[in-house]
């Protein structure tokens, strides 16, 4: 009886897995953090695309060269633009009052967006702006519709349009589903080296969102191996007291 | 040598300390027969010590306001040294102490622990499940992100539903019409001042459990067995001293939990979203209500209740009366369970069973609790209410139904 209830509770575990999601499909981002030049990259296009209007106000500039291997020196010739100091948080200059009036919405502050919405999801969804004329700036997200935000990257990527398909729905009407993309306009970039910029950036929004977290799970290691190492000493221990209770 | 036994002659003659050492470890005579399912308390105990240290170095640097809460607990993560570590073994510790206690309070029910002469030992128990329930859901608000705000407000709208009183209520509770800043400061003050109350609950548990003394796994009251161990003539025969034998025996249990809770810590302080949810990485935003909102997993199975009790004129007020009874009806438990044995061991089959079902039941109703309401989703909520009320409502009846194997005079094993 016991065994088998200890069985159902383990049996548990893996629906624990099964965090909330929904909504469209999302790509794995196949994401690297132990990749520095992948962050290095991230972080260039990091400043040069998203830190005028999004601000990453919890992330500090000589703590990111610090863990991507980067001298002070480096981080002020090649990525700040500003006048902030080498210590100062990632601001920007844009208030939220300005923000609203261009965008509708001020864009939210990027420092932990990756653990708010997950890895593939940014990485999807900095692939699926398309060509969408009801749209203030002409496009849309599939998988964040009627987003206030331009497609930045679109120089890069080129502009692509979205192919639906009719599906039966669950009410038994047709409903358009997406179904793929198709190019319009070349970019400056192939598509495969698009994903790779936007696996970089999704990269770099992972360090972002819990800095610590690479050196969290070299740490882990060391913590489980002298537990266990403390685990047998204790178990002899316990063997050596209890010999003679029967 | 001898100054050290001077100086605790010194000590006990003006506090009993040799005596309290004696009558609660090394002279508690425990059942010898104790199983894996008895690590729990000593181990929620530890949990409860982890909590308060780290909640105390967490309160250093965190910030009671509506403003600067959510960056203070980035800055912990960030710029506070070991902030991060502090702060994961306070979010996985909230989880992992309720993890035990459900635990703890299965391992109960499967060796009947609540019957006579354990009645208040139970009791107690239950109500330090309820102050852990209100510490939790204090703390919860602090992180001030989405999942905090709204959760806190689906929670406090709860109160606003009892009739009359209702509304007074809520904004009582609240200190404002809405969660505010008001609220924010007098739950963290609460949450500060909670562990300390559940503190001295465990420490009126354990009393109570020493003038029992523990129940075991064969239900076999060992007081009431023959006289004489080894280590006393007047002590029960099954009896061991507490100190040393389940103190070493404890530390095993201590390392096993450790690793488990060190590898949520280091490599899964998230939990896939369930011990620190993904909207609560987002700032708390009145504005802005999240397309579905849940209550930390502890809290899902009753939450699933309130919301199977299908309201009345408009008023979701059965489903509070519901939710509360699915916990105020533990307290009746040492009175409903009418079957002439104490432990599972020596139960029937119906009883396993039952028992089994209530597990499954529970978790189920704990699943559909984090889960957007449908259809389907109601229907299996609202048969798993019935279920969990039927299992305690109706043990007076099964429980005598039940045909029980004799129990042995003395502790098996």
């Amino acid at each position: 009886m016991n065994k088998l209830i200890f069985a159902l509770l383990l049996a548990l575990a893996p629906m624990l897995g099964l965090a909330a999601g929904g909504g469209a499909h999302l790509d794995d981002a196949g994401i690297d953090l132990g990749d520095q030049a992948s962050l290095q990259r991230g972080a260039k296009y990091f400043m040069n695309y998203c830190l005028s209007c999004h601000s990453a106000k919890f992330q500090r500039y000589n703590r990111m060269g610090k863990d991507l291997g980067l001298t002070d020196e480096e981080v002020i010739n090649s990525l700040m633009f500003t006048t902030d100091k080498i210590g100062d948080t990632m601001n920007i200059a844009m208030t939220e009052a300005k923000a609203t009036e261009w965008f509708g919405s001020p864009p939210p502050d990027l420092s932990v967006i990756s653990r708010a919405r997950g890895v593939d999801w940014i990485y999807t969804y900095l692939r699926s702006f398309y060509l969408d004329d009801k749209r203030p700036f002409g496009v849309n997200n599939i998988v964040f519709p009627d987003v206030a935000m331009p497609h930045v990257l679109w120089e890069l990527q080129g502009a692509q349009k979205a192919v639906f398909k009719l599906e039966k729905g669950s009410s038994g009407k047709d409903v358009e589903v997406f179904d793929h993309f198709e190019p319009v306009t070349q970019g400056t970039l192939s598509a495969e080296e698009y994903d790779q910029v936007a696996r970089d950036l999704t990269a770099f929004l992972s360090y972002i969102g819990e800095p610590i977290q690479m050196e969290r799970k070299r740490l882990g290691v060391w913590v489980l191996l002298f537990i266990a190492v403390f685990f047998v000493l204790a178990y002899m221990l316990k063997k050596e007291y209890w010999k003679d209770i029967h | 040598m001898s100054m050290m036994k001077s100086a605790v002659e010194w000590i006990d003659t003006r506090y009993p300390m040799t005596k309290v050492w004696n009558e609660h470890l090394a002279q508690y005579y425990a059942p010898k027969n104790f199983n894996f399912w008895y690590l729990m308390g000593s181990l929620a105990m530890l949990v409860l010590v982890i909590q308060v240290l780290t909640g105390v170095w967490l309160a250093m640097s965190y910030k009671p306001d509506s403003e600067l809460a959510f960056g203070s607990v980035e800055y912990i993560m960030r710029d506070v040294d070991w902030g991060w570590l502090i702060r994961y073994m306070h979010s996985t510790g909230a989880s992992a102490f309720f993890v035990l206690i459900y635990l703890h309070m299965f391992r109960g029910l499967m060796y009947g622990s609540y019957r006579k002469p354990r009645e208040l030992l139970w009791i107690i128990g239950v109500i330090i499940y309820l102050a852990m329930m209100a510490t939790a859901f204090f703390g919860y608000l602090l992180p001030w992100g989405q999942m905090s705000f709204w959760g806190a407000q689906v929670i406090v709208n709860l109160f606003s539903a009892v009739p009359v009183i209702g509304p007074d209520l809520g904004v009582w509770v609240r200190g404002d019409y809405v969660i505010s800043d008001a609220t924010l400061n007098r739950f963290f003050a609460l949450h500060f001042l909670l562990p300390f109350v559940l503190a001295a609950l465990v420490f009126i548990h354990i009393i109570a459990l020493h003038k029992v003394g523990s129940n075991n796994p064969d239900g076999v009251e060992i007081k009431k067995g023959p006289k004489g161990n080894r280590w006393s003539d007047s002590a029960p025969a099954d009896g061991i001293p507490f100190h040393p034998y389940y103190s070493v025996k404890d530390i095993v249990g201590v390392a096993g939990f450790l690793f488990l809770f060190a590898a949520a810590v280091f490599f899964a302080p998230e939990m896939g979203g369930y011990f620190i949810e993904h909207p609560n990485f987002e700032p708390a935003n009145p504005l802005k209500t999240p397309p579905h909102i849940a209550p930390v997993w502890y809290f899902t199975p009753f939450y699933a209740i309130l919301r199977a009790v299908p309201s009345i004129a408009g008023s979701a007020f059965p489903g509070v009366v519901a939710m509360f009874a699915s916990i105020l009806v533990m307290f009746f438990l040492p009175w409903l369970d009418r079957s002439p044995v104490k432990s599972i061991r020596y139960k029937g089959l119906l009883y396993k069973v039952l028992l089994f079902l209530f597990v499954i039941d529970f978790i189920v109703l704990g699943y559909l609790g984090t889960q957007a309401t449908t259809d389907l989703y109601k229907l299996m909520a609202q048969i798993g209410t019935i279920y969990y009320f039927a299992f305690f409502l109706l043990m007076p009846i099964y429980s005598k139904m039940d045909k029980t194997k004799p129990v042995p005079e003395r502790v098996t094993e």
